[in-house]
């Protein structure tokens, strides 16, 4: 028999029933929801007269209709749906971070800062990115509200088992060249449907380097890939990270986890079903100029002459250098980029320098934990003093679910995941990038690469 | 959940690639409105363009979308499979579709059909046509012809009209058993978030 690959090792551990036709019923030992997919499930399973099965697997947080100005009045519809959310969560005993408490925030900073996310485990929540938490080594992936109903009632689900991708980022990025870009740089080289059907293993050498919070970002674009799942091998640094934290298992039970952690990376001889490399050291600082994640390029690239609907919908014109394109606004946040680390790295950059007089820049902290331990390190400090407006924690701009929206036609460098069409409201362009170029562009008033300034 | 057998209708050709579930469906209109009433919004800021083949007589009957690759890829929300149902669509034909949008429409009674590119390509120009469209799920043909893959288990589901939460709950027993023998193996994931210890290390 050949060897096994870490998909497989956690998939297997989880088959509760094989359903015959390639599906399989899989135990889910750790439910997130947030208000606004979760307020729905909950409505639907009360009134279906059903119950949440296992409560004390679930954590919930409030992230995307809540408000992130400063002392937070939310607009009426979410007041609404929070306390929906609230009561109904009260009813069946599920736990959740709410404001003022350090595990309110967006879920994919939220789970694995509080030890919720584990390796090994099969992980979902109702919200795409979930595959973020493969970077810890979990089985993750986001479901629909139907999805999350069956969840809340039988705390498994119905899944036929995806194909293994394997990709390595070899070699080492340059300095001022990170995760952000390495992830953008491999959709634009296998395209936004390259990982369809695909659970994506990443390895390689720049893969090992990165911290924990780095391969959540790359993990966190998975789905920009096509695919549902995205995962990295626990090694040392997982164990360090995931060790003390609230959730976490502690003592005998830490020891028996971290045994069963230790035999989950892949093995020499397993084989995937599709394997790619991209080298990092070569690579740029990488921005988007189109309306897809696909549609990148180095920052110190040119507009490509191609999708002459996508440069039409952004104002750009083919031939020119990308930096320079003046911009308006700029948001630092989102499940992609808002952990301390992507903090500290446009902290880095905004240090000692202004925001350009016509740009309205934004940072919004990942969750109050992040927030608090920024506070402590003197980064709110560095971000209003560079004129950036320092908000609370949520999903904020990546979506405008709650209303904070870049008004029509106006430009916004966005260190997210989604340029679509209207993604961060009307008619607003989005241009996807790294905390570094985020603040750099910030600064000048204009797309800017980090390096130069 | 509504069954699917067959299905004879007008398709409506929608070729663009990479339609994300956003387009589909605003998000303002995934924090309040109902199910029901989801369908008015569908691809809200497309339909401002007045050529918007959904809006043209011929295709305002359209029960079938012939899409291009990629089709719903992006946010996981099931609002918009809700919102095509909404204006009446029950069937999507695609050469490739978004992994979680695949699913809801399933959990939904919608039947998307995965075809070759260049099958899809012929549909599109049949669709253009205006000649409707037969879909026999029962056969897993398209037009009589053209056959296409589904999963035993999705068929079956599709045509009874079953719903997953029911058909899970009857396995029940299995679940209890599963979760009292992983207790012993991973006792570490049952201790879950209810005795949660804050230390100070
Ligand atoms: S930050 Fe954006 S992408 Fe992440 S969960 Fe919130 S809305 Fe979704």
């Amino acid at each position: 028999m050949g060897g096994r690959t870490l998909f497989d090792k956690v998939w297997d551990a989880h088959v509760v029933e094989d359903l015959g036709d390639g599906e399989q019923l899989l135990h889910v030992d750790r439910h997130l929801l947030h208000e606004l997919s979760g307020h729905r499930g909950q409505l639907e399973i009360a009134r279906r007269g059903l119950k949440m099965r296992n409560p004390e697997l679930a954590l919930g947080t409030l992230d995307h209709v809540v408000s992130t100005a400063p002392g937070r009045r939310g607009a009426p519809f979410a007041e609404r749906i929070v306390a929906t959310f609230r009561a109904e969560s009260a009813k069946a005993g599920l736990r959740v971070h709410d404001f003022g408490d350090d595990g309110q925030g967006i879920v994919h900073v939220v789970g694995p800062e509080l030890g919720f996310t584990l390796p090994g485990v099969l992980l979902v929540c109702g919200d795409s990115h979930t595959c973020t938490h493969g970077a810890l080594g979990a089985l993750a992936w986001g479901i629909g509200t139907s999805e999350l109903v069956h969840v809340l009632a039988t705390q498994a689900i119905v899944q036929a088992k995806p194909r293994t991708m394997r990709v390595r980022f070899d070699g080492l990025p340059a300095r001022g060249v990170g995760a952000k870009d390495m992830i953008l740089a491999l959709i634009g080289r296998l395209g936004t449907a390259g990982g369809v059907g695909y659970a994506v293993e990443y390895a390689g050498e720049a893969i090992r380097a990165l911290a924990i919070e780095g391969r959540m970002t790359v993990c966190n674009l998975s789905i920009e890939l096509g695919a549902k799942i995205g995962m990295v091998a626990p090694d040392r640094k997982t164990f360090d990270y995931v060790h003390g934290r609230t959730y976490a298992p502690a003592g005998a039970l830490w020891d028996q986890a971290l045994a069963h952690w230790r035999s989950l990376p892949s093995d020499a001889d397993a084989r995937f079903d599709a394997e790619h490399a991209l080298d990092c050291s070569t690579l740029a600082p990488q921005v988007t100029w189109g309306t897809s994640p696909e549609d990148v390029i180095g920052v110190d690239g040119v507009v490509p002459d191609a999708k002459p609907e996508a440069l039409e919908y952004m104002g750009l014109a083919k031939g020119r250098a990308i930096a320079g394109t003046k911009v308006d606004r700029v948001f630092i946040g989102s499940c992609t980029n808002a952990r301390l680390p992507d903090l500290r790295e446009a902290a880095g950059v905004a240090r000692g320098r202004r925001v350009a007089p016509h740009v309205k820049a934004w940072v919004v902290p990942g969750s109050q934990r992040v927030k608090r331990e920024a506070e402590a390190e003197g980064l709110d400090e560095v971000f209003r003093a560079a004129g950036f407006e320092w908000r609370e924690p949520g999903c904020s701009m990546c979506v405008g679910a709650n209303g904070e929206l870049v008004e029509p036609k106006a430009r916004c460098v966005s260190t997210s995941n989604r340029n679509f069409v209207g993604r961060q409201g009307p008619q607003a362009r989005t241009h996807l990038a790294s905390p570094a170029t985020a603040a750099a562009s910030a600064i000048a008033g204009e797309i800017a690469d980090a390096r130069r300034l | 959940m509504e069954k699917f057998t067959t299905l004879t209708a007008v398709a409506a050709p929608f070729p663009r690639k990479n339609v994300d579930t956003d387009t589909i469906i605003r998000i303002e209109r995934c924090t309040g409105t109902p199910k029901e009433e989801l369908g008015q919004y569908a691809f809200e800021m497309a339909r401002k363009d007045p050529d918007f083949v959904l809006d043209q007589p011929r295709y305002r009957d359209a029960a079938i979308l012939v899409c291009g690759e990629f089709f719903g890829t992006g946010s996981s929300r099931e609002m918009a499979v809700w919102a095509l149902a909404g204006i009446g669509i029950r069937c999507l034909i695609a050469p490739s579709f978004g992994q979680i949008f695949l699913a809801n429409c399933f959990q939904n009674g919608l039947l998307p059909i995965v075809l070759p590119a260049a099958e899809v390509d012929a549909l599109m120009r049949q669709a253009e046509d205006g000649r409707p469209f037969e879909i026999d799920l029962q056969r897993q043909t398209v037009n009589g012809t053209l056959g296409f893959e589904i999963g035993a288990r999705r068929k079956r589901m599709l045509l009874e009209g079953l719903d997953e939460v029911g058909l899970t709950l009857a396995l029940e027993p299995r679940i209890a058993a599963f979760q009292a023998a992983d207790r012993e193996r991973r006792p570490w994931v049952y201790a879950g978030v209810s005795n949660a210890h804050r230390r100070a290390e």
